[in-house]
């Protein structure tokens, strides 16, 4: 007998047995066509005085930090510093929407996030400063190490969120990662994991148009990184990464999502990164001055500053204190870094293991007989 | 080993399997420590694909046995983030083989966390992963891939031999601190021991060899498949006139070095025995720390039994590869006797 012969051949062959179904209706979860928007549009009218006040104040600190950071640099006092030049609205905004008990998963891009979050800036910048890998405890601060490793956070973030949700307690996880890292294996497991458990967490993608040198054409051919949403059933948006109002809102409303059990979201946040991927990288070799204007005319700063005076949220002296404040955290950065960290080579050994093996510790005293020997020469 | 049957018989128990005590260390783990979650492919309704898991999540639920989406990577990274958050997460890789799209998370994340944070947030995972030969497996099922765990700092790398350190080890893992790469046999997950699930023999933590067989002849150095294949080659060797002695490695990380050193220097000679090839193979690193450590007591070189430097073979040829009997008795007569 041959399969068209078997009974009830041809009567159902032109459609999927019924035990298939679609998951999920996709049309809820597409992004806006275009990025949300509220500075310079009708839904400015609905600003918060006071939280505008303060992202203001925020950003042109955030944009001191990175100033201040890069000159750090060339002074030689960080080893290397990625830049958010730009970005500084993704940054403020992401670290500004988390309740206190609520975890930040940041990339190695995002110390302004951390350091908006309460973490101090020499505690963030350890990393990039070299003396040792992180700066921090991240469980006091409720914020992961920086991730070196593309996307590799993400999961990370997925299973802290799934495991505070099991024991009933009330935690969001923020995730963040670039437009190189959405083509990362780890970018995608993290979503479908978040999505399949219903993980309290926000993905936040810093499209910033650029992986070091590669544009996004050439790492996507996806419609928007917030598409990827669909695919894994959880709902993407699309949002202008320099304007603060729609970034804060967007990500309150995606951070309100999880805490309520409603499950994850993706955001893309559309913004550009003014400055080489790091102090030692040349991007005038990639891109060209063109481009970069553009987006000079779309700063986040200016943005803002310019709705509020409008709208006599902030005046001169707003502006002014805002400022001050900036350059005080910046003079603040300088004497910490200028300071030279203290490093035991000891603690090369020290936090391998819970307990030291035979190994280490020959190892260890190896060195340290090199290093009195050393000291006497 | 042989005779555990027959002893059985004997004693009125029922004797385990090493797959039944790994099985009953998950179970009186997460019975006692209500922040241990088992978690993998299949490991929940199925109860693992070597039934590993089994029941684990009738009795305790799908919240601490989870059937995980099919990604490893995602498995092991969201280990990390629930450990962060103060579980005690155990993961099953499927295979050996399957477990390498989880080397970035593994090697980047799990072995560096506590190095990476000052001790602040150390990671208490344990990756299970069933390894090595000799099932007839085809191909990526049955690499010996703990070179790879032994040379990541961070880790520590636990494999038995025996269904009494199945469970002791296991446990032993699971209460570590520290993220525990535990190597199961998976030949030897059906080979059985007069052992008590409700009475586990205790047995020495992680980081002890323990000498398996005492000989005065010459030292075989071995852990998990290779044991009982050793064991069988010093019953042999008694013919020739061999008292071999068998030191069973327990954990490769941390190697414990002075219990093999101790033997070896009592014995004079000594031969490595591993499934895992022998270049850059933990034999290589055993092989010259006992040279180090026992050249003023050595009759002759340290010899390595492995498995050859080739991918694994197809199950028709992999008894030409793997270590046997024979091969560790050739290497035992080339250890200088007449001299």
């Amino acid at each position: 007998m041959t399969v068209q012969e078997l009974p009830g051949a041809g009567a159902s062959h032109r459609s999927t047995p019924p035990a298939w179904r679609p998951r999920t209706d996709a049309a809820p979860l597409l992004p806006d066509p275009e990025p949300y928007r509220v500075l310079g549009t009708e839904a400015a009218d609905g600003l918060d005085p006071e939280l505008m006040r303060r992202c203001y104040a925020e950003l042109v600190r955030g944009r001191r930090y990175n100033a201040q950071a890069t000159a750090l640099t060339k002074q030689g006092r960080l080893a290397v510093y990625p830049s958010t030049v730009g970005q500084e609205a993704c940054e403020i905004a992401a670290a500004l929407v988390l309740e206190d008990q609520d975890w930040l998963f940041p990339s190695y891009r995002d110390t302004l996030a951390a350091v908006a979050r309460g973490l101090d800036p020499v505690q963030a910048l350890t990393l990039l400063r070299g003396d040792w890998h992180t700066g921090y405890d991240p469980r006091e601060h409720r914020i992961a190490p920086l991730s070196t490793p593309l996307a590799t956070q993400l999961p990370h973030a997925v299973g802290l969120a799934h495991a505070a949700r099991l024991r009933g307690d009330d935690v969001v996880a923020l995730a963040m990662v670039g437009d190189g890292g959405t083509s990362e294996g780890d970018f995608h497991e993290a979503l479908n994991f978040a999505a399949v458990w219903q993980a309290p967490v926000v993905f936040l993608v810093q499209n910033n148009g650029f992986a070091i040198s590669v544009p996004l054409a050439k790492q996507t051919a996806a419609p928007t990184l917030a598409h990827k949403a669909v695919g894994y059933g959880m709902p993407g948006r699309l949002v202008d990464g320099n304007d603060i109002a729609a970034m804060h809102e967007v990500l309150s409303e995606a951070v309100r999502r999880a805490r309520s059990g409603g499950g994850p979201t993706l955001i893309e946040a559309v913004t550009y990164r003014m400055e080489a991927h790091t102090n030692a990288d040349d991007a005038t070799r990639y891109r060209g001055d063109a481009e970069v204007e553009a987006w000079k005319a779309h700063d986040p700063i200016d943005l803002l500053e310019r709705e509020l005076t409008a709208r006599g949220i902030i005046d001169e002296a707003a502006i002014r204190s805002a400022r001050d404040e900036a350059e005080t955290m910046a003079a603040a950065l300088r004497e910490g870094m200028n300071a030279d960290p203290v490093v035991d080579p000891m603690d090369l050994f020290a936090h391998v293991y819970a307990e030291q093996t035979d190994r280490l510790r020959e190892q260890a005293a190896m060195l340290r007989a090199e290093l009195e020997a050393e000291d006497q020469a | 080993m042989t005779t555990v049957a027959a002893k059985s018989a004997k004693s009125g128990v029922k004797p385990s399997t090493m797959a039944q005590a790994l099985t009953r260390a998950m179970r009186d783990a997460m019975a006692e420590d209500p922040t241990v979650h088992v978690m993998g492919e299949d490991v929940g309704t199925l109860g693992g694909v070597f039934r590993i898991t089994d029941g684990l999540a009738k009795e305790f639920g799908e919240d601490r046995c989870t059937d995980t989406p099919l990604a490893e990577a995602g498995i092991l990274g969201a280990a990390v983030g629930m450990a962060m958050y103060g579980l005690r997460p155990v993961v099953e890789m499927q295979f050996d083989a399957f477990a390498y799209p989880a080397f970035e998370q593994l090697i980047s994340h799990v072995a560096k966390m506590r190095n990476r944070t000052r001790g602040a947030m150390p990671l208490p995972i344990t990756i299970r992963v069933p390894y090595g030969g000799g099932i007839g497996g085809v191909e990526h099922h049955c690499d010996s891939s703990e070179a790879y765990y032994v040379a990541t700092p961070g880790l520590t790398v636990v494999t038995p031999a025996t269904v009494e350190d199945a469970y002791g080890l296991l446990r032993a893992s699971i209460a570590s601190d520290d993220p525990v790469v535990f190597l199961e046999p998976k030949r030897l997950y059906w080979s059985k021991a007069d052992w008590r699930p409700e009475a586990p023999t205790p047995v020495p933590g992680i980081g002890k060899a323990l000498v398996r067989r005492a000989g005065t002849s010459a030292t075989l150095i071995t852990y998990g498949p290779s044991l009982p294949v050793c064991l069988e080659a010093a019953e042999a060797a008694r013919q020739e006139g061999w008292e071999l002695e068998v030191v069973d490695l327990r954990s490769l990380v941390p190697f414990d070095e002075n219990t093999v050193v101790e033997s070896v220097r009592r014995t004079g000679r000594a031969v490595v025995v591993h499934e895992a090839g022998g270049f850059g193979g933990p034999g290589a690193e055993i092989a010259a720390r006992v040279t180090e450590r026992c050249f003023h007591h050595l009759e002759a070189p340290v010899l390595r039994v492995t498995g050859f430097d080739i991918p694994y073979p197809p199950p028709m040829l992999e008894k030409h590869h793997l270590p046997g009997v024979d091969r560790i008795l050739d290497a035992v007569a080339r250890l200088q006797w007449e001299n």
